[in-house]
């Protein structure tokens, strides 16, 4: 099972993980913040969507853990 | 072997010089000399320009020795520049972290999308005003311009009343033809102008930026200098884009039709213009602060490094056949505005205000068209930034 794991010290608060998959992200309101909110994506689709919010983190802080 | 010199004009208005492009190919990063004289290295992939702006060994300081710059000056060299508080996008962690952090609340996804009424209303006001107006028209002045300048003022919270003198000043501060003294003085008028503000906002709270910011911070500097950072970088990048994306996309019909029959589309268009022109595209330079190995070469403390980003943002590895323009490519994963901790703050205003206006303007005036050939335009390609002067339109009158 695919899991996305998320370092919120090292998140910039850039919300393109947002832009990538609202369903598995958010942000909070204070500092921008990435919340993970569905940590295991239910389908391939969903999994595609995890893999592209990885590579355009700007900060790096998104990772997979399979 | 001398370095060559790094060519910062285009030759095509849709294309980077092809020495970028050459620089790019090859195995490892290569030295430049910068128009001061200096060598910098310069980075085209996009593989080594993700790492450099990723690694924290790099420093944004344009005032520390070696920064590559464009000017034949060195800016550590200008007297007086170091009077200013330091601004973000020059701040290395973990003072830069910190400030980044008291701010970015203001620019979530969510916070931006609130915005969308309003910005619709601006672009709807000035699309009115346009066709109102003389046909043919300048768009820049019509609509590139104005909708960010608004949009920007009203984010910082500048009365309306103040529109004039804020637009003018900071078209001076960005005209590369004004003299440096009247730069200087609108610089300096802008500040003044800015601390004032600040000062009223701090007796008279209101629903903006700089209010919501002085709930939670006493340093007035440090807010005259971020009001000075989001005025400027809120400004003439959005403007450039929109005016760009307009004859792009009016020179490619195909590509139009596609966002104009499904504006789901747009979206998507947008991040491809931005990948196509990366008009901001040497603002991510660095330089070294301790030996760093990249991309097989050693890069020394104290040597500066140049990133040719619209060249990366062609890089075949990531953007195959990315001399073209295809706003269906899912080009999301573009430098244009650039990576790592400094990511631009406002790229989420600047897409929202490119998707409206692109959505509106080709929607609202399906006839309009360029009154002179794409490639005859006066494109800024003697700018840091990248963009047009003018762009004249013209349409069909209902």
């Amino acid at each position: 099972m695919t899991k996305i794991h998320a370092d919120t010290s090292r998140c910039i608060g850039a919300g393109q993980c947002v832009l990538t998959d609202p369903d598995a992200f958010d942000q909070d309101d204070a500092a921008g913040i990435v919340i993970v909110l569905r940590p295991e994506p239910p389908d391939d689709a969903a999994v595609t969507r995890a893999r592209q919010a990885v590579l355009i983190c700007p900060s790096q802080a998104l990772s997979l853990e399979q | 072997m001398t370095a060559p010199h790094l060519r910062t004009t285009r030759t095509c208005p849709f294309a980077p010089p092809e020495e970028h492009e050459r620089l790019r190919d090859q195995e490892t990063p290569t030295k430049v000399t910068m128009p001061n004289g200096e060598q910098a290295w310069a980075l085209g992939r996009l593989d080594h320009v993700r790492a450099m702006l990723s690694d924290p060994r790099f420093s944004s300081n344009r005032w520390l020795r070696g920064f590559p710059t464009l000017t034949k000056d060195r800016p550590q060299d200008v007297p007086g520049r170091h009077a200013r508080r330091t601004p973000l996008v020059m701040m290395d962690p973990p003072e830069h972290g910190e400030a980044r952090r008291a701010v970015v609340g203001e620019f979530t996804v969510r916070r931006m999308e609130a915005l969308r009424p309003r910005i619709q209303r601006i672009v709807d006001d000035h699309i009115d005003a346009m066709l109102a107006g003389p046909n043919p028209a300048d768009l820049v002045t019509a609509l590139s311009l104005p909708v960010p300048s608004l949009v920007i003022c009203e984010l910082l919270g500048v009365p309306y009343g103040d529109h004039d003198f804020f637009q003018t000043s900071s078209a001076t501060l960005l005209s590369l033809t004004a003299p440096a003294e009247e730069r200087a003085a609108a610089a300096e008028a802008l500040h003044v102008y800015l601390a004032g503000l600040i000062a009223r906002r701090r007796e008279q709270p209101g629903d903006d930026l700089l209010s919501r910011q002085l709930a939670t911070s006493d340093d007035v500097e440090a807010l005259v200098s971020l009001g000075f950072l989001l005025l400027l970088a809120g400004h003439e990048t959005t403007a450039n884009m929109i005016s760009l994306g307009v004859v792009a996309l009016l020179d490619h019909p195909d590509q139009l039709k596609a966002i104009t029959t499904d504006p789901s589309r747009t979206p998507a268009a947008v991040e491809e213009l931005l990948r196509y022109f990366t008009i901001a595209e040497f603002a991510t330079s660095r330089v070294a602060r301790e030996d760093v190995e990249l991309g097989g070469v050693l890069i020394r403390a104290g040597e500066g490094v140049v990133t040719l980003g619209n060249a990366a943002n062609r890089d075949p590895a990531a953007f195959p056949h990315g001399a073209e323009l295809d706003v269906e490519r899912g080009a999301r994963h573009h430098i244009a505005f650039g990576f790592g901790a400094h990511q631009c703050l406002g790229q989420n205003l600047a897409r929202l205000e490119l998707q409206i206006v692109f959505d509106t303007l080709f929607r609202r005036v399906p006839s309009l068209r360029l009154t002179e050939p794409a490639d005859g335009l006066p494109y800024k390609d003697d700018a840091t930034v990248y963009g047009l002067y003018r762009l004249p339109v013209t349409w069909d009158a209902p």
